[in-house]
């Protein structure tokens, strides 16, 4: 991998999509040695409404730190689809969350049923982000499944272990079928 | 032991630096968007027995923290722009009364409650002369995490050997964005604690020698009973108005900054040996301005950057050699243009001088600075 | 030649005169501080006087202890920091009505709700002495100040009420005419562990005195001997018997640990965890 790589994780406040962030820079920035710059969107907007992180990933030294062409899109939620997938690259990848963005407008978006899969084998949703983060790593490779897996295990609450690695699983396997 | 690597925000980076640099004491008031230092600071003093306070506002902040320092910590606090605008008064008692202090600002935008959750750099003036009365600031300006954390252990140095307050100006973009950084080991980078006085308490002149900068003073409670006061005072530290007595505060006061200049000049260059459009930038925009540097020079134009790290004192003569060598120079900032009324002060030679401004709340982009890098170059 | 025995306490070198106008009861409330500190035999080098800006204020530059004159109202922001960082210090606040109750109000509170180790001794003349008379937090209704030619329009607090619900262990009245008293509410407070007041009540002929044509010094003095009312014999007397007079003695004496005390607990914990 020899370029910038700009990914935006999208979703509702709430959807774990800063923690999401945060795990996918530490994947790559500390397990797999790359150069990454994470940033956020606070605020107001932050407690509900549409939130993002997005995480820049690449072999070379990060100077403009904001992601203003998107090479990866993750939409948890419609509002974020329609907010944040304006500055998607046509050769990007996005997934969606296939139960809560119904209208995408453009081709090869990967919808998957990243909350109905947290609801139905886990039990919680709230590990959604996981799953999706999952995917994301199996389709697009921009991090290393086993670097991935110890970010999450490093940023978690302890006794959670167990349903985010399965979290994870449920993610490359979706990815799997893509 | 390995070297550990971590992935920080600027915000912790900047507490783990106060750590490293020996910080035992932080007051201070929670404000977006720099409420992450006192929140790390409250779970990491306490540790090494040092002290945590949430005060009742930010002066009250500013103000532990210079009763702290007066009785020996080494002592920070953290704000932004409102809480940063409220300890103006007491900034100046830190520098009439020489008491050493770090005082981190996480700039959002303003004026007034402004942008919370966002970044600017338009408190970069107030930095400089924001408390009232003649004075002098030291401020430095991160633009990675890594140094978010080497800028903090360099603020406390100063603070310490300079023995008045220095600034930290930081910005939403870097508190709030992660990077990795290697931790430094211990010893791995100086920290600087100012010698204590060794004569006899009855010969003690608290700002009795020269500049004072780099020398020894003592601490409240160390067995030399001295005066602080915010009043203009005599080398004891005992308030006076007459002429003579305050022409010698004052020239002492000013003195320890302006007579360290090279010391207190620190400007990373890039691409400057033969540059022709030279981009003057600081803090968060200038990762943007190292981007559009390196675009210009693939697109065969001759930029390079002048990236100051302590922007007070304002590095007149890097500035002023530069303009002297440059067609013209670019100033990115985000604010109306704050720092680029310093680098036209600079300007003996007549050299063009262009903003590439950005005030929204939004990181200004590569494009636009390349827009008038490319104004600049015709 | 006898020497004073509060010499031994003061910084005569370039210090004396003091500022303060013949007839003001401030350096009486700083010989009762000087000798309750002599009476407890603290040591000199461990006593931290911390002041803000005011009369009062100018106290800690002729007192032969670790000194810190700061900005107005903010003293005890100030002493905070001085004591977490060195809770050896004993911290003496000397303020007044404007710089503690005004400007300074918010600090005053919440220094009592943590309960800080501090004697905070607050001069109260009821008016802005420095300034040049202008009405203060305890200026009673219906005074006379240079910002209230027709008389102040604005109700006055109780420092001693406001320090006990704040949270304050002690909290006592003296005034300049009963110095014996005075100096033993303060020995009282200065072995406190926690946030005590002593409200001292000291006049200022040369502002509040003329604006409100209450005599020279020596009649202002007479008015305190002549107005003071001990709180346990007020207790006993009918509101209006005790109305427009000056209660003294402690108001407030409680046992509750002190600020640096709980915050050696949060260190252990942290330490611990």
């Amino acid at each position: 991998m020899s370029k910038r790589h700009e990914i935006r994780l999208s979703g509702s406040g709430g959807q774990g999509m800063i923690t999401a962030g945060v795990i996918l820079a530490e994947a790559a920035g500390v397990y797999d040695g790359q150069n990454v710059v994470q940033s956020q969107s606070y605020g107001p907007e932050a407690r509900g409404g549409a939130s993002k992180a997005e995480v820049i990933i690449s072999d070379q030294e990060i100077h403009f730190t904001k992601a203003t062409a998107i090479d990866i899109l993750l939409a948890m939620t419609q509002e974020a689809w329609d907010k944040y997938s304006h500055d998607l690259k046509s050769d990007g990848v996005a997934v969606v969350d296939s139960f809560y963005v119904k209208e995408v407008d453009r081709p090869g978006v990967h919808k998957l049923p990243l909350a109905q899969m947290a609801r139905q084998e886990v039990g919680i949703e709230m590990v959604a982000n996981i799953i999706a983060l999952g995917a994301i790593a199996g389709i697009t490779k921009v991090v290393t499944r086993e670097s991935l897996e110890k970010a999450v295990m490093s940023r978690i609450p302890k006794g959670t272990e167990d349903k985010n690695r399965q979290a994870l699983e449920i993610g490359f396997r979706l990815a799997a079928g893509v | 032991m390995s070297k550990q690597v971590a992935l920080l925000q600027g915000n912790e980076a900047c507490a783990l630096g106060a750590i490293y640099a020996g910080c035992d004491f932080f007051g201070g008031y929670p404000i977006t968007p720099s409420t992450e230092v006192a929140e790390e600071m409250a779970l990491m003093l306490p540790r090494s027995g040092g002290k945590f306070i949430q005060m009742e506002d930010e002066i009250a902040g500013i103000g532990t923290v210079l009763g702290a320092a007066a009785a020996g910590a080494k002592a920070m606090t953290a704000t932004s722009g409102p809480g940063f605008s409220l300890m103006m008064e007491l900034l100046g008692y830190g520098c009439m009364a020489e008491l050493p202090c770090v005082i981190v600002n996480v700039q959002r935008g303003g004026p007034s409650t402004g942008l919370p959750t966002k970044g600017a750099q338009a408190d970069m003036l107030q930095a400089r002369w924001g408390t009232h009365g003649d004075h002098q600031a030291i401020a430095l300006c991160p633009s990675s995490i890594e140094e978010c954390f080497t800028q903090t252990v360099k603020c406390f140095n100063l603070a310490e050997r300079f023995r008045m307050p220095v600034l930290l100006m930081m910005d939403e973009f870097i508190g709030h964005m992660r990077e990795k950084m290697t931790i430094p080991q211990p010893g791995e980078l100086e920290t600087y604690t100012h010698p204590r006085p060794k004569i006899k308490p009855a010969e003690y002149r608290h700002f009795g020698e020269g500049t004072g900068v780099g020398g020894a003073y003592a601490a409240m409670g160390s067995g030399y009973r001295f005066n602080i006061t915010g009043l203009t005072h005599d080398p004891k530290g005992f308030p006076t108005n007459r002429a003579d007595e305050t022409k010698w505060k004052m020239d002492r006061l000013r003195a320890k900054v302006a007579d360290h200049l090279p010391e207190l000049t620190e400007v990373e260059r890039e691409f400057m040996d033969d540059a022709e459009i030279v981009i003057f930038s600081y803090g968060a925009a200038a990762r943007t301005a190292q981007q559009a540097v390196r675009e210009a020079r693939a697109q065969g134009v001759k930029a390079g950057l002048l990236r100051p790290t302590v922007v007070w004192p304002f590095p007149d003569q890097v500035v002023t050699e530069a303009l002297r060598q440059a067609r013209a120079m670019v100033v990115a900032e985000l604010n109306q243009g704050q720092m680029i009324l310093e680098v036209e002060r600079a300007n003996r030679t007549h050299t063009r001088v262009l903003p590439a401004l950005r005030y929204d709340g939004e990181m200004i982009t590569p494009a636009e600075v390349m827009n008038v890098i490319a104004e600049a170059a015709r | 030649m006898k020497i004073h025995p509060a010499y031994e306490m003061l910084r005569p070198d370039k210090n004396f005169p003091n500022v303060w106008c013949p007839g003001c009861g401030h350096g009486i409330v700083q010989g009762a501080i000087i000798r309750a500190v002599q009476k407890l035999g603290l040591d000199r080098d461990e006593m931290a006087m911390v002041s803000g800006i005011g009369c009062s204020s100018r106290m800690p530059v002729y007192c032969d202890f670790n000194s810190l004159h700061t900005a107005h109202g903010r003293a005890i922001a100030f002493a905070t920091g001085v004591k977490l960082h060195n809770p050896k210090l004993h911290v003496i606040v000397i303020t007044g009505d404007g710089d503690a109750l005004a400007i300074g109000g918010n600090h005053f509170i919440h220094a009592a709700r943590r309960n800080v180790e501090m004697t905070v001794v607050l001069m109260n003349n009821m008016i802005y002495g420095m300034t040049g008379g202008q009405y203060s937090p305890t200026t009673p209704i219906g005074k006379r100040a240079s910002t209230a030619p027709y008389g102040t329009a604005e109700r006055d607090f109780d420092p001693c009420s406001l320090a006990k619900a704040a949270g304050a262990v002690f909290a006592a009245r003296g005034t300049v005419y009963n110095a014996a008293e005075l100096e033993k509410l303060i020995t009282q407070a200065l072995a406190k562990k926690g946030f005590a007041l002593v409200e001292a009540v000291s006049p200022c002929p040369t502002l509040y005195g003329r604006l409100n044509r209450e005599g020279n010094a020596v009649k202002m003095m007479q008015w305190q001997k002549e107005n003071t009312v001990n709180v346990k014999a007020a207790e006993k007397l009918p509101p209006e018997k005790v109305r427009g007079k000056i209660v003294t003695g402690v108001f407030h004496d409680a046992e509750t640990p002190g600020y640096t005390e709980i915050y050696d607990r949060v260190i252990a914990k942290a330490r611990g965890a």
